[in-house]
């Protein structure tokens, strides 16, 4: 497909009630779907002969710990063959288990173990579900909202057992969170000047 | 009387000198063939994206230098980038040709530290220790700019931090001239390289689906013959009003994959040269009060810059709720940036996209029936630097 609308009317008409919504916005598509649609919809984009996405660029998650279903996943697609770029995504609640990709594009693997070891979500059918960035024995998903910047743990040598040991982080000074958000939002007539901007956005 | 032979595990690093960096590579060899190959990463992973959600957007430029720290500005550039769509400001034309100077510099900073070290790795120590001191020189450009060899802190959503001192469009100039001699001599002794060729040649092969399949980028993919550069088919900044040329392998192998550096390289100085003709004197960063920090004399003078200053180094500038994924063409593939932002002024997430992470996962296959002697070639040749792949 030569433009992103045709395809975005394409995907629409192709695989109807398993996109939720479609939204073109800075020159990229961002498709919503469900969690057991998006094997099928991976497939389709990949093979089909109007959208040609080969390559999936990336997968990652997206913490919303306010939310019922706190977890958003986002799948980036590259099509070469028409130089188009394509989000797809979906929420899932806390535990729930996600179908994995690795079937589809090898280059699954890493990017779900990374899922894996930075927000706690499983793939169904992965083939290495491991942990790949953090130590070994690590505990914990750190890029959670509800994990702590400093961490748990700190890893230090200990002269008296001559070994590298791991203890419960202590700071010298407790880790400060500068709020510097003015609450102050200026004068009336400045307010409603921004509220116009906000509407015409 | 049956002797049962049982495979060989081996842990290749997490310090060899051939792994580029802190790399745990865990083979199984039957006899001196590679079996299998499992990388085990992360050793150099310091939580830069946790760290960005925790920074104001100008606070958040500095961890970019420390990813691929052969090619710093590359990398700068892909957030500057997706912050200054999010915020539809626009980029004074000088600072698009200095950012464009900048990335090229880089560029050919991370190549030559590739081709030289992937030569190092396989036997030759000369091309080593001349390309460093050309690297040196790009690093002195790097400095007199940003006050820093290495990490630079120099792009900013909007332009760059500071103009271009006196005299180093003219010093650039005159490396620009020497350095095409550089590379013919690092030519010379490689190019036809006999024992070079028989390390290089059809080791680590690519087929072009495998390279779709395995997200391959940048050389990775070009080299096995598929003519994709962000530089041409998604242009940012300047390169649309730029002449160069994309140069494509044949056969998906490393030593293709060095011709090609080695072709980027020559393209790279050409764009230099380019953009030194063509940019004029003019503003560097945008003019938006709310975004660019005012000129440290200014502050003397008006309260409208002091109080400016003040917001932005205290709360930073807030940028609206919106989400974008832009990507730049790195030394090593593709780097991108998705990043959500909330209407504050620090990043909701900021996902990083670095080349080099699928690039690696997928030295199993690359090296699966390889001999042993073939691991620190394909791993030169997949261009890996662990700052990048840990994050």
């Amino acid at each position: 497909m030569k433009s992103l609308e045709d395809l975005e009317k394409k995907i629409n008409s192709e695989l109807t009630t398993k996109i939720n919504n479609t939204e073109i916005k800075h020159n990229q598509i961002y498709i919503q779907t469900d969690k057991e649609d998006i094997i099928d919809v991976a497939i389709f984009l990949k093979t089909n002969q109007d959208t040609k996405f080969r390559q999936l660029i990336d997968i990652t998650v997206v913490d919303y710990p306010e939310q019922n279903q706190r977890f958003e996943v986002v799948y980036l697609f590259l099509s070469h063959e028409f130089n188009q770029r394509l989000i797809v995504k979906y929420s899932i609640a806390e535990n729930e288990v996600i179908p994995s990709l690795t079937s589809i594009f090898p280059s699954a693997n890493w990017m779900e173990r990374e899922i894996f070891d930075m927000y706690g979500v499983s793939f169904k059918d992965h083939p290495d579900l491991r942990r790949i960035l953090t130590d070994y024995g690590f505990e914990g998903h750190p890029l959670r909202k509800d994990f702590p910047l400093t961490g748990h743990s700190e890893v230090r040598y200990s002269e008296d057992q001559k070994k590298v040991i791991s203890e419960p982080v202590k700071l010298e000074q407790n880790y400060r969170n500068f709020d510097y958000e003015s609450p102050w939002e200026g004068t009336k007539y400045i307010k409603e000047e921004i509220e116009n901007n906000d509407k015409k956005n | 009387m049956t002797k049962k032979i049982k495979n060989l595990n081996l842990n290749f690093g997490p310090q060899h000198p051939a792994a580029h960096g802190v790399l745990r590579l865990i083979l199984e060899l039957d006899g001196e063939v590679v079996e299998k190959a499992d990388p085990h990463i992360g050793l150099l992973h310091r939580g830069t994206e946790k760290l960005i959600e925790n920074k104001t957007y100008m606070q958040a430029v500095p961890y970019f230098d420390r990813l691929d720290y052969v090619a710093p500005m590359n990398q700068e550039h892909a957030f500057a980038l997706a912050v200054e769509k999010i915020l539809k400001i626009d980029v004074p034309i000088r600072a698009q040709y200095i950012r464009v100077i900048f990335c090229e510099i880089g560029r050919i900073l991370s190549h030559i530290l590739n081709v030289t070290t992937q030569a190092l790795d396989v036997g030759a120590l000369t091309p080593s220790l001349w390309g460093f001191e050309e690297r040196e020189t790009l690093m002195t450009f790097y400095e007199r700019a940003s006050g820093s060899r290495l990490h630079a802190n120099y792009f900013r959503a909007g332009g760059v931090h500071q103009d271009l001192p006196k005299g180093l469009e003219e010093d650039i100039a005159k490396f620009c001239e020497t350095f095409p001699k550089i590379i013919n001599d690092l030519e010379s002794l490689l190019t036809d390289n006999r024992i070079f060729k028989q390390r290089n040649v059809d080791i680590g092969v690519v087929t072009k689906e495998d390279a779709l399949d395995y997200s391959f980028s940048g050389v990775m993919i070009r080299g096995s013959g598929v003519p994709w550069d962000l530089r041409k088919s998604q242009p940012y900044d300047c390169y649309e009003s730029l002449d160069f040329k994309i140069p494509v392998g044949k056969n998906g192998d490393c030593y293709d994959r060095y011709l090609c550096r080695i072709e980027e390289m020559k393209e790279s100085v050409s764009i230099i040269k380019q953009c030194l003709a063509k940019m004029e004197k003019g503003p560097i960063k945008s003019l938006d009060g709310k975004i660019s920090p005012p000129p440290k004399a200014e502050i003397k003078q008006s309260m409208e810059a002091l109080i400016h200053h003040f917001k932005l180094f205290t709360e930073g500038y807030r940028v609206p709720k919106d989400e974008i994924y832009t990507a730049v063409e790195a030394p090593k593939g593709e780097f991108g940036v998705y990043l959500i932002s909330d209407g504050s002024s620090k990043p909701y997430k900021c996902k990083i996209r670095a080349p080099g992470f699928s690039h690696l996962q997928s030295m199993d296959y690359l090296i699966k029936g390889h001999m042993l002697a073939d691991v620190p070639a394909v791993l030169g040749s997949l261009d890996i630097v662990f700052g990048e792949v840990d994050r």
